[in-house]
């Protein structure tokens, strides 16, 4: 009746994810009762989790990710915290349990913090920085971001009932057939990131639609921010290797469920045929992953520089190469696997040139601040911060690219300290950076300056602290997701490693503190005209937070950098120009569909993972359901009439003509 | 915020990119066009998932283990039959978006019902080979080659059955709607399916039976 | 959306069309037909050609796939320009760029699995006993 789930699935005699587990559904029950009680059900279910506006699909995005980076990070502190104590000793982390962390750490940081960090800030400013409503399917839009948390969801369901996937965060097999690996963890990953996947997939033929086909009058593609451009680059990676992480996944599936031999070692199958298909989708992953990073860094840079970008074209062309190139080079991540002196020789020249078109950018990041009047506020601290970080990254990265040097560190924690130097370096500091930048404009008022920077220099510090020892532990030979050692060299950088993993803890929690005060005292830090950093892309143009239609007029856009040219126009004129005439909006009306679409997605995917056939029968059919409801629905739009749009726009004019006139005075 | 409303008369004058809609610089395109460009990406994501399970496929083909290889189980006459039956289901296919353009309930409906037809026969062929090497002893878990290739014919062949849904839902709703717009968006999305599900047969009957079978 | 006129059906005289649709200037039930025709027979055609070129000794041996694969890519051709309507006019820009660059990732995928796993194959120790 229930497939493979019985109670002996939860894990009563293992005290640290019962405790967990227990600790999380006590907080989530209280927050869901608070809702409850202050009646806030129906508008949170109307307003949010229907949403198909864009912004809404952004903050959940953001939050999801903000959530799980929590849940991320705690298994990092337990991963440090069992190295630093495993010397010559157990540890307090059993090799099972041990296993399932890391494996569940690096899923979790890739797929369900970097992923829906940034395609949150993608989903909130690029619409706005193209000077259009909405993206190009909104409703798809909410399917992707649920079926995004549906993948979450189940991952933290493996805590508590049955076991994480002991695989690492790549399930190379022979390890992960079934042989070896009999248990459910694999297959809770295994669903959760098909569910995933396909939800990142709607997201990337989205934003590609959206950027190509969706601008405002007079933006033409050279007249587009380069969060833009970056947005285009990356959306363009996900359709192209997302359906071979899907293919992949499947072919590892059939191998489990079915008895197919895909990967296995008997009867022909071919384990190196997955660890080549995988790398082929995630070498491209990681640039999904950054690409969207440096869009942020080149909006933020400009304008804390108070100068236009330097260098736009070739800030293009550097983005469309990364791009090209970032698919040409797969096979660094198996160097080992003796594919013979040409093939390898080949893949490594590739990836010592991706190095150029990125040395490109940060040029032209460096040449944008020289010259110009830098205001060293938290958004660009995160940036200065990002481009000394990722350049020492980068270079480690180059020196890894050469197959002799990769044969000595393949596997070592000089890999591990490489990545997590690019990837916090890059993409966390990145999303940070957005974050902080562009809260003020989703949410009316500013983040507080004084604990922004200091999360920043406690997360700074705390990262060389804790990652500049692994370089040293790899070179001295220290493998990666050891559980205990021996050796007494490596004794101290694990300690000091453990002492930036806590570190890292005080600016996670003062950034939470900084959220939370700034939401209390947000009624002294409103800035009214909703352009509080002086920026130059047209997402600054609208109010804080943005009426759901964006503008109550789309855009003219005659140049790089539009809203730049309206500010100076309106101070030399001394005035905002005229009054647009208003129209109706027609905008999408909201929509279940995507969360009662995710629903049946777990339900399908957990039943999935404990055999439950009837159930996953039912899931489908669900799945199905909700398709033809939706299909079958004929109002697809609500109208806003035009004297709401008037009233809107008029307070936001006012706001800024009495800035203006306050500017000039 | 509205500044550059005011210099309508510059826009039009401008610039000297396309001022097509979508192009670059006329505003945001059409609908039809959005809905048909997003879905012909979601189309280049397929093909390249396909490319995934060909690229196993031409990797793990000569690993037959103790099994049969291709020039063994493949049947020539029913390839013949199914790559006839496809092709059909296309060239109806495309009378009944003729059709749908003319807004003719009975012809679209007659049309689209033909194309089903020649699908489901298609899906059954493909079941009777399926469950004939199965029963056999050559199925899928018998061998790594068998593995890709039940795989690639096979997730072709879970298109054709998803895209036979797809059908039936479209029959319903044009049946119980009519033309209207959106409905001609969605129709029209279907017909870039189907027609792509035959391109990939094209590679799949070329490249996997026509090969397997000449070397 | 407040955007310009919609541009229904098919594509406008200035703006980009969608692929798989008729742009206006081809007129006419009976135009559209013809092409659907012309495509089946061109596709069976190749599709006959294909069979034939598998089974007969008239082609050197081991160039048979590549035949195939000359003739595969032709009928894709056919399926593209006659049943999805994809041309090379402005126009169709986008989608043709969409299509090259779907091909570039196959290719580059197909190509560069196939020759990193024929290298580590050959690579690989000899099977023992």
């Amino acid at each position: 009746m229930f497939g493979k789930l019985t109670w002996h699935a939860i894990p009563f005699d293992q005290p640290i994810p019962l405790l967990s587990a227990a600790f999380v559904g006590v907080i989530l029950f209280a927050v869901f009762l608070w809702i409850v009680l202050k009646g806030k059900l129906p508008y949170l279910w109307r307003e949010w989790l229907t949403s198909v506006d864009h912004k809404r699909i952004g903050i959940m995005y953001c939050t999801l990710a903000l959530v799980m980076l929590v849940r991320g990070f705690i298994d990092a502190l337990m991963m440090r915290t069992q190295q630093a104590l495993a010397f010559n000793a157990p540890g307090y982390l059993p090799p099972e349990h041990f296993d399932q962390i890391f494996s569940a750490h690096g899923t979790i940081m890739i797929f369900f913090v970097g992923m829906p960090f940034l395609i949150g800030l993608m989903n909130y400013i690029v619409p706005l920085q193209l000077g259009v409503r909405d993206v190009a399917f909104p409703t798809l839009n909410s399917v992707g971001l649920w079926l995004t948390a549906a993948g979450a969801l189940l991952i933290n369901i493996s805590l508590v009932v049955g076991e994480f996937a002991r695989t690492g965060w790549l399930p190379y097999p022979p390890l992960s057939e079934l042989k070896y690996s009999p248990g459910v963890g694999v297959d809770y990953y295994l669903w959760s990131l098909q569910i995933a996947g396909v939800g990142t997939l709607m997201t990337g033929i989205n934003f590609v639609t959206t950027i190509l086909k969706m601008r405002a009058p007079g933006m033409s593609y050279m007249r587009m921010p380069v969060f833009c451009w970056t947005s285009l680059a990356s959306s363009l990676l996900i359709v192209a290797v997302f359906p071979i992480l899907t293919a992949t996944l499947a072919m590892l599936l059939l191998d489990r469920y079915v008895g197919f031999h895909f990967f296995t070692n008997e009867a022909g199958g071919s384990p190196m045929l997955f660890m080549n298909l995988i790398w082929a989708w995630g070498h491209p992953e990681v640039y999904i992953l950054i690409l969207p990073a440096f869009g942020i860094y080149s909006e933020i840079v400009p304008t804390f520089s108070c100068k236009p970008l330097f260098g736009y074209r070739s800030m293009v062309a550097a983005t469309l190469a990364i791009c090209l190139i970032s698919m040409l080079v797969w096979l660094h991540h198996f160097f080992t696997m003796s594919a013979g002196g040409d093939v390898n020789g080949f893949f490594g020249i590739m990836s010592m040139i991706i190095a150029v078109p990125t040395g490109v950018k940060i040029y032209n990041w460096v040449f944008t601040m020289y010259g110009g009047r830098v205001r060293m506020q938290t958004p660009m601290l995160w940036a200065v911060g990002f481009m000394v970080t990722f350049v020492i990254g980068g270079l480690t990265g180059v020196l890894l690219a050469m197959p002799p040097a990769d044969f000595v560190l393949h596997n070592s924690l000089f890999l591990v300290a490489h990545f997590h130097n690019v990837i916090i370096g890059g993409v966390l500091f990145g999303a940070f950076a957005g974050y902080n930048y562009w809260f003020p404009k989703a949410f009316g008022f500013s983040l507080d300056e004084r604990l922004g920077k200091a999360a920043f220099w406690c997360w700074i510090v705390g990262f060389y602290l804790a990652f500049m020892p692994l370089y040293v532990l790899g070179l001295l030979g220290m493998t990666r997701r050891m559980q205990h050692y021996d050796q007494p060299e490596w004794y101290p950088w694990t300690l000091i490693a453990e002492a930036g993993a806590l570190l890292i803890l005080c600016g996670i929690v003062l950034m939470a503190v900084q959220l939370a005060v700034s939401i209390r005292s947000r009624a002294r830090r409103r800035e009214p005209t909703g352009d509080p950093w002086d920026g130059r892309n047209l997402e600054w143009a609208t109010s804080s937070p943005p009426p759901i239609y964006n503008f109550a007029v789309l855009p003219n856009v005659e140049r790089e950098e539009p809203y730049w040219g309206m500010k100076s126009k309106a101070r030399e004129s001394l005035q905002l120009s005229a009054e647009p005439h208003y129209e109706p909006i027609e905008m999408p009306r909201n929509s279940p569909t995507g969360f009662i679409t995710a629903l049946f997605a777990v339900i399908t995917g957990f039943s999935l993972i404990w055999h439950i056939w009837w159930l996953v029968i039912l899931g489908l059919v669900g799945a199905y359901a909700t398709f033809v409801v939706f299909a079958w629905r004929d109002v697809a739009e609500i109208e806003i009439p035009a004297e709401e749009v008037a009233r809107l726009d008029r307070a936001n004019r006012a706001a800024r003509a009495a800035a203006l006139k306050e500017a000039t005075a | 915020m509205n500044a550059a409303v005011l210099d309508h008369s510059h826009a039009h004058g401008t610039p000297r990119a396309s001022t097509a809609p979508g192009h670059g610089t006329g505003g945001p395109a059409s609908k039809r066009i959005i809905v048909g460009y997003g879905f012909w990406i979601f189309l280049i994501s397929d093909i390249i998932m396909f490319s995934a399970f060909f690229a196993a496929y031409a990797v793990l083909a000569p690993a037959t283990a103790d099994g049969p290889s291709a020039r063994q189980i493949f049947d020539p006459t029913s390839v013949a039959v199914e790559t006839a039956c496809l092709l059909l289901s296309s060239f109806t296919c495309g009378m009944a978006s003729v059709a749908a353009g003319q807004r003719n309930q009975k012809w679209t409906q007659l049309a689209l019902l033909v194309t089903g037809l020649l699908g489901f026969v298609f899906l059954l062929l493909e079941a009777r080979e399926f469950s004939g090497l199965v029963a056999r002893g050559d199925g899928p878990t018998r061998s790594a080659f068998l593995s890709a290739f039940f795989t690639l014919v096979g997730c072709h062949g879970l298109h054709v059955t998803a895209g036979l849904l797809w059908l039936g839902t479209m029959m319903a709703q044009i049946y119980a709607k009519g033309f209207r717009r959106d409905i001609q968006h969605r129709y029209f999305c279907f017909t870039l399916f189907w027609h792509a599900l035959d391109i990939i047969w094209v590679a799949i009957f070329g490249l996997v039976y026509l090969v397997g079978l000449n070397l | 959306m407040s955007t310009p006129a919609d541009f229904e059906p098919g594509s406008s005289p200035e703006g980009d069309s969608a692929p798989g649709y008729e742009s206006e200037t081809r007129e006419g039930v009976r135009a559209a037909i013809r092409g659907y025709l012309i495509g089946l027979v061109l596709a069976t055609a190749l599709t006959a050609a294909s069979f034939w070129a598998a089974s007969t000794h008239f082609i050197y041996g081991p160039g048979v796939p590549i035949a195939l694969v000359v003739l595969a890519v032709a009928q894709m051709g056919i399926h593209l320009v006659f049943f999805l309507h994809i041309t090379t006019s402005p126009d169709n820009t986008n989608n043709v760029l969409a299509l090259a660059f779907g091909v570039l990732i196959v290719f580059v995928l197909v190509f560069g699995t196939v020759w990193a796993m024929a290298n580590m194959n050959a690579n690989m120790m000899p099977p023992m006993g």
